[in-house]
């Protein structure tokens, strides 16, 4: 990096080392592509701002909340009757809309679930002693090795094989990614599509949720200020069971969407990387702010491609992550953190 | 039967006992004070009260049940409200979605029964709907008070409970703050105070406990405590 810096011939040297012409040419279908990474980043985002917001307590296991939610939907299309095969399968657009609907719905339960059950087993018996924070940080990295090695080692156990193991599941597809338009020169994808409609619909219904009705009130309340929050009556341990059931539900959606665009990334390991962006993208945009995590995931998931295009592929998550401790040198508290007169959550 | 009788109450933090067996009552209707210096256990009596601090020993009676080990967020459904010391107000909201989080707990049976709520809210403090659209980290001191007290006017509390509403205020503004309080009280809310500036909250009161070091040392009509020459010299600043 730091040759960039020396001004002189040298620069066009450097310069050329950087495929500068991949990103220029490239530009708009990195975007694209940028955002349709960032949208399942922000959603996965959520969940670890609302819980932030609430416990101040970073949920590593997250990652594998979210991890589970693709076994979820996978499992729901197995029940569904689908069998991975080689080629995509065709139902026509209404019914792949359907089943896809279902197995996010799916997805979703699963995650949720196992979020609310994270929460039950895991924290709220530290918090009834009263454990420092630190404990509850080594909680969650164990929570998330042990989700981990349930889905490696226990689940192929429980399913005859069918789920789970060391191998990432053979895929299922039920859409093949087809241009329906193009935009400044790039293709637009059905599944590009697809997966930042749904992204923004679910967003913004979170948004709504939390903003408008009064268990969204509550949350924003315990996120501010938690004894008050009690002494209006509200029931903390409530609003944290809520906050992880909203941030399971959205990881399990993204989980589905992640999948359309992944097919092959259905592995016990493949929540890890895509957790620690999700959680970068949060810290990004000012971790315990909603809006932050949004714009914080969509941001990434730009720059990541960007920078993929400039570097080479190999350094795509380098990026996303310098990326991050350039933005925290220089804002620690987050591109939105903090500056909405502490409205948290 | 009182609506609030504390009995022996004992409050501790970790191995210090803040309060030491303290026994109080408020009646139906009263408007009571707590007066004492610093660190006398006000406020920890309030919060025992409210239940975001357990009880060591001693009990929590309202209403004629004990409440010792009901949960605080409980508590409010069940008719005790406080108005925290430092205000509380949730930087973060709006006034008016302030005043919705003090409706928490209660379900109103109609539209208009909730806009009523809100409606005299604004009626005591004219302030706060000038305001309404403002968010609560934004006000000043006397209108976090004011919201304060009203938020937790929307739970249409049977006891009020104020921790130090005078505190950090210029004194015009407690002047109004008292004055407002004491118009609560008429209209049949009952009113526990916490309070450092004795002279105001004694003068208003029917009774007023005083506070030492975790126990009751005085107790008795707020107009007779005025008139205490002991009380005077410690409390009132009158040698």
């Amino acid at each position: 990096m730091s040759a960039v810096m020396t001004v002189g011939p040298a620069v066009s040297s450097v310069v050329s080392a950087f495929n500068v012409d991949s990103l220029t040419h490239n530009f708009w279908a990195l975007t694209i592509d940028g955002l349709t990474y960032g949208s399942i980043y922000a959603l996965v985002a959520v969940g670890y701002t609302l819980v932030y917001g609430v416990l101040r307590l970073i949920n590593f296991a997250h990652s594998e909340i979210f991890m589970l939610g693709m076994f979820g939907q996978y499992a729901t299309l197995m029940l569904l009757g689908f069998t991975p095969r080689g080629d995509v399968y065709t139902e026509g657009t209404l019914l792949t809309i359907v089943y896809l609907g279902i197995a996010m719905l799916g997805g979703m339960a699963v995650s949720g679930g196992a979020a609310v059950g994270l929460e039950r087993v895991a924290y709220r018996p530290l918090r009834k002693r009263g454990a420092p924070s630190l404990v509850f940080l080594i909680t969650a990295i164990g929570a998330s090795f042990i989700l981990q090695e349930f889905v490696h080692f226990v689940l192929p156990k429980l399913t005859n094989q069918k789920l789970g193991g060391v191998n990432a599941q053979q895929p299922i597809r039920l859409v093949e990614p087809t241009v329906q338009f193009t935009f400044l020169g790039a293709d637009v994808t059905n599944v590009e599509i697809v997966i930042v409609v749904a992204a923004i619909l679910l967003a913004v219904a979170t948004e709504r949720f939390i903003t408008l009705t009064k268990f969204g009130r509550g949350i924003r309340a315990v996120a501010q200020d938690p004894v008050t929050a009690t002494l209006m009556g509200v029931s903390r341990e409530r609003v944290i069971m809520l906050t992880f059931l909203i941030g399971g539900l959205l990881a399990g959606a993204a989980a589905l969407l992640y999948t359309l665009r992944v097919p092959s990334g259905i592995i016990y390991s493949g929540g890890f990387i895509l957790g620690i962006k999700a959680f970068s993208a949060a810290v990004l945009g000012g971790i315990g702010n909603l809006r932050g995590a949004l714009l914080g995931g969509l941001l990434l998931g730009v720059m990541e491609l960007y920078g993929q295009a400039l570097f080479g592929t190999e350094w795509r998550d380098v990026v996303a992550f310098v990326l991050l401790i350039l933005v925290l040198m220089f804002r620690p508290t987050g591109i939105l953190g903090e500056s909405l007169g502490r409205a948290r959550a | 039967m009182p609506l609030l009788e504390l009995k022996d109450l004992t409050v501790a933090y970790d191995r210090i006992e803040a309060v030491r067996g303290i026994s109080l009552t408020v009646d139906d209707g009263e408007l009571v004070t707590l007066i004492g210096a610093n660190g006398a256990g006000k406020t920890t009596t309030m919060r025992a009260i409210s239940g975001i601090r357990p009880v060591a020993r001693g009990s929590v009676w309202f209403d004629g049940r004990d409440i010792t080990r009901m949960k605080a967020h409980e508590r409010v459904s069940a008719g005790i409200v406080q108005a925290p010391e430092g205000r509380g107000v949730f930087p973060g909201m709006t006034v008016v979605e302030n005043l919705e989080m003090g409706s928490y707990a209660r379900t109103f049976k109609t539209k208009s029964e909730h806009d009523a709520t809100v409606e005299r809210v604004f009626d005591l403090f004219p302030r706060l709907l000038e305001r309404r659209t403002q968010v609560g980290g934004t006000l000043s001191g006397g209108e976090q008070q004011m919201l304060a007290i009203g938020r937790a006017l929307m739970a249409r509390p049977r006891l009020l409970l104020l921790d130090e509403p005078s505190m950090g205020l210029a004194p015009l503004v407690i002047q109004q703050i008292f004055r407002i309080i004491t118009e609560i009280n008429k209209e049949g809310t009952t009113i526990l105070l916490v309070e450092q500036n004795a002279q105001q909250a004694l003068s208003r009161s029917d009774r007023a406990y005083i506070l030492e070091t975790g126990e009751v040392t005085t107790s008795g009509r707020g107009k007779d405590l005025l008139a205490d020459p002991a009380v005077k010299q410690a409390y009132l600043g009158v040698a």
